[in-house]
């Protein structure tokens, strides 16, 4: 596996009037070619933020901080000139967001508005009724049926699941290597959500395109992701495959996170778990670990320093003082991977 | 549960609305079904299939086109001035918004003691002042937060407040119109638990409306699920995912996804192609009939109507017309 995104000590700060609010705090992590990486984390903790700055879309008064790197098959992007951005936006790396309606050009027809991404990046110079054709095609691909009628059509003419499959095409038509998702489904009924999901992971084995995937819902996490990255308060506590973080969380965040939804399939009745409080004030985020007001396992030194990322193997990575040999883990409900064992 | 008495008994109850042109719009179309003391009825179904216009409507929000809505026995639609009065204590709602519910202008105490005050529940100054912080003690908010407004709360602490207004009345019955949708997950589960709580302790009965379908489940004694304004099936909560009888039901509990990525992968999914058709032109005879895979002649023409099948499931299709 090769990598095709590479995030070196990210920081973003937006400076407002009330101060420097610091959205993303110095994360790392790596996208593979073909694979979905999934953002998980409450609203605030900085996984739009993050996929902006993949492409460059942050304006004032965010600010990436000196020192941050990304690297696109090993070019820094963060160094690009507008004319660079332009090329790789939409080529490169497409976007598609929650609310379609939103996104997509009210007063356009659609299929001009599929076809306006491949004017822009016309590479290798199609004329206009091949571009047309290619517009054709992709809303075939994504299960549009009677792309032809469907062409001439108004966004404001299609349901909600139908706008989301336009815009899935007018990001996929130029073949870009990164697909980036935020909360794609989120506004959607769950029958098309199911329909949604489907279409991408047919496209992507179709079209071998990486995703990022932001979500907060769990489940759908579990159904599509390869990764998954765990963000609070503007930090990664977690990383690790999928499966490795379902059924192996080494942070209290993470686990709280996958035992405070509960399960369609099996029969219980307890009480969630919940996590009390609320996240910390970016203005002036703690110098420690950022959770350990809100956890329930935590110790002094959680208080203290910042837990160092720890790996594991198997590319899982936690940043958590419970995987200190020296930690106190007792009635902790799940293997933390430090402690004292006898 | 099936024991205890009838609070709320809906019998064919529709809700039209006009939608220009001659056309109607039938959002809410020949429903009945009953909620016990002490009991949790949860409704699922996508949006625009009328769960919402069907609740507002079971608590006098609406009037409806036709039927009844019975609560502990007096016709909802029909009450006395006095008698609305007092259904207005009893009889009380959550909303889905936290931000859009709550009067910006207002203080918490004050928004938590309008009921109190309205329905002369405290004697002095000092009484409501008691009572309001009890209340919000029991939804987990602190003395502190009473005289600040609410701009300064995060969602799910409003919805808390939201909470704390619904109960300062000492209601019987509680609406919950998605209650938790607008809130983070941590959240969510924080509300949940919180609601469950306080039915336990209060014998609340509710009428809990969500689309997440797992929320439901978990809450809920019973469900019934909705497609285009009508009831397709009503069963107990844990019967209703170990056999779900209606197809709509199948695919849409398939459609739920599931937070465990092995069983996500093992489990069977059921696609259904297509959209939710407009309520304005239903299709005739069973509403799901364009998207159901095991559609007959009979299910083109004729409604299907909902026949208990087993003990306590209740299912609209035609695939059981022989049982």
């Amino acid at each position: 596996m090769s990598t095709l995104v590479n995030v070196k000590n990210l920081s973003v700060s937006y400076f407002t009037y009330a101060g420097e609010v610091q959205s993303v705090r110095g994360i790392s992590f790596d996208i593979e070619k073909g694979k979905t990486t999934a953002l998980v984390g409450e609203s605030g903790c900085g996984k739009s933020v993050t996929s902006k700055s993949l492409l460059g879309l942050i304006e004032k008064p965010g600010v990436i901080k000196e020192g941050s790197q990304i690297f696109y098959e090993g070019k820094n992007i963060l160094e690009f000139k507008d004319k660079e951005w332009f090329a790789f936006r939409g080529k490169e790396c497409s976007m598609i967001f929650q609310d379609a309606l939103v996104s997509l050009n009210p007063t356009m027809m659609v299929g001009k508005q599929i076809m306006e991404n491949l004017q822009n990046h016309n590479d290798a110079h199609l004329s206009q009724s091949e571009i047309q054709k290619r517009a054709q095609e992709m809303l075939d691909l994504v299960g549009i049926p009677d792309s032809h009628a469907c062409m001439n059509k108004y966004p404001h003419e299609l349901s909600g699941g139908m706008r989301q499959r336009v815009m899935i095409a007018t990001a996929l038509i130029t073949n870009p290597k990164l697909l980036i998702a935020d909360e794609p489904t989120t506004a959607l009924d769950v029958t098309i959500q199911a329909q949604i999901l489907e279409l991408m992971k047919q496209l992507q084995k179709k079209l071998g395109m990486a995703i990022i995937m932001i979500t907060h819902d769990l489940g759908v996490v579990a159904d599509i992701a390869d990764e998954i990255v765990v963000m609070y308060a503007g930090k990664i506590v977690e990383r690790g495959s999928n499966e490795e973080i379902f059924y192996n969380p080494r942070h209290p965040y993470t686990w709280a996170l996958m035992n405070s939804v509960p399960r369609l399939d099996l029969d219980n009745k307890q009480e969630l778990v919940t996590i009390e409080g609320s996240i910390p004030d970016m203005i002036n985020p703690p110098k420690s670990c950022a959770f350990c007001s809100r956890c329930p396992y935590a110790m002094n030194i959680c208080a203290e320093y910042e837990p160092e990322t720890v790996d594991l193997g198997n590319g899982h990575q936690v940043a958590c003082w419970l995987t200190d040999p020296r930690a106190d883990i007792t009635g902790v409900p799940f293997h933390t991977g430090g402690g004292k064992h006898e | 549960m099936n024991n205890r008495p009838v609070e709320l008994e809906v019998t064919n109850l529709c809700k039209y609305y006009n939608a220009g042109r001659k056309r109607v719009l039938k959002a809410v179309d020949d429903i009945s079904f009953v909620i016990h003391k002490g009991e949790t009825l949860g409704i699922v179904g996508e949006s625009g299939c009328g769960k919402t216009t069907c609740g507002k409507t079971c608590i006098g929000m609406l009037q409806p086109t036709s039927g009844q809505v019975k609560y502990q026995g007096k016709d909802v639609h029909h009450l006395t001035k006095k008698e609305r009065f007092d259904f207005s204590g009893k009889v009380q709602m959550i909303f889905q918004d936290p931000y859009a519910s709550l009067d910006p202008h207002q203080k918490v105490y004050d928004i938590v003691a309008e009921g109190i005050r309205i329905h002369k529940l405290a004697q002095t100054k000092e009484e409501e002042e008691r009572m309001v912080l009890e209340l919000l003690d029991m939804v987990g908010l602190n003395s502190e937060h009473a005289m600040r407004n609410v701009h300064e709360f995060s969602g799910g602490q409003r919805q808390r407040i939201g909470i704390a207004r619904a109960l300062a009345v000492n209601p019987e019955f509680l609406f919950c119109d998605e209650p938790i949708s607008a809130l983070d997950v941590s959240i969510q589960a924080q509300i949940i638990n919180l609601l469950m709580k306080l039915q336990k302790e209060k014998d609340l009965t509710m009428l809990f409306i969500a689309h997440d379908l797992s929320m439901v489940k978990h809450i809920s004694d019973r469900i019934a699920v909705m497609y285009l304004g009508n009831m397709v099936e009503l069963s107990p909560s844990s019967d209703l995912y170990r056999k779900p009888l209606h197809p709509y039901t199948e695919a849409l509990l398939s459609a739920v996804p599931i937070a465990d990525p092995k069983a996500s992968r093992e489990r069977k999914k059921i696609m259904l192609t297509g959209d939710v058709p407009s309520p304005v032109n239903p299709p005739a005879g069973c509403r799901f009939s364009g998207r159901c895979s095991r559609c007959t002649d009979i299910c083109l023409n004729k409604r299907p109507e909902l026949k208990e099948i087993e003990p306590g499931h209740f299912v609209a299709c035609h695939l059981y017309n022989n049982l």
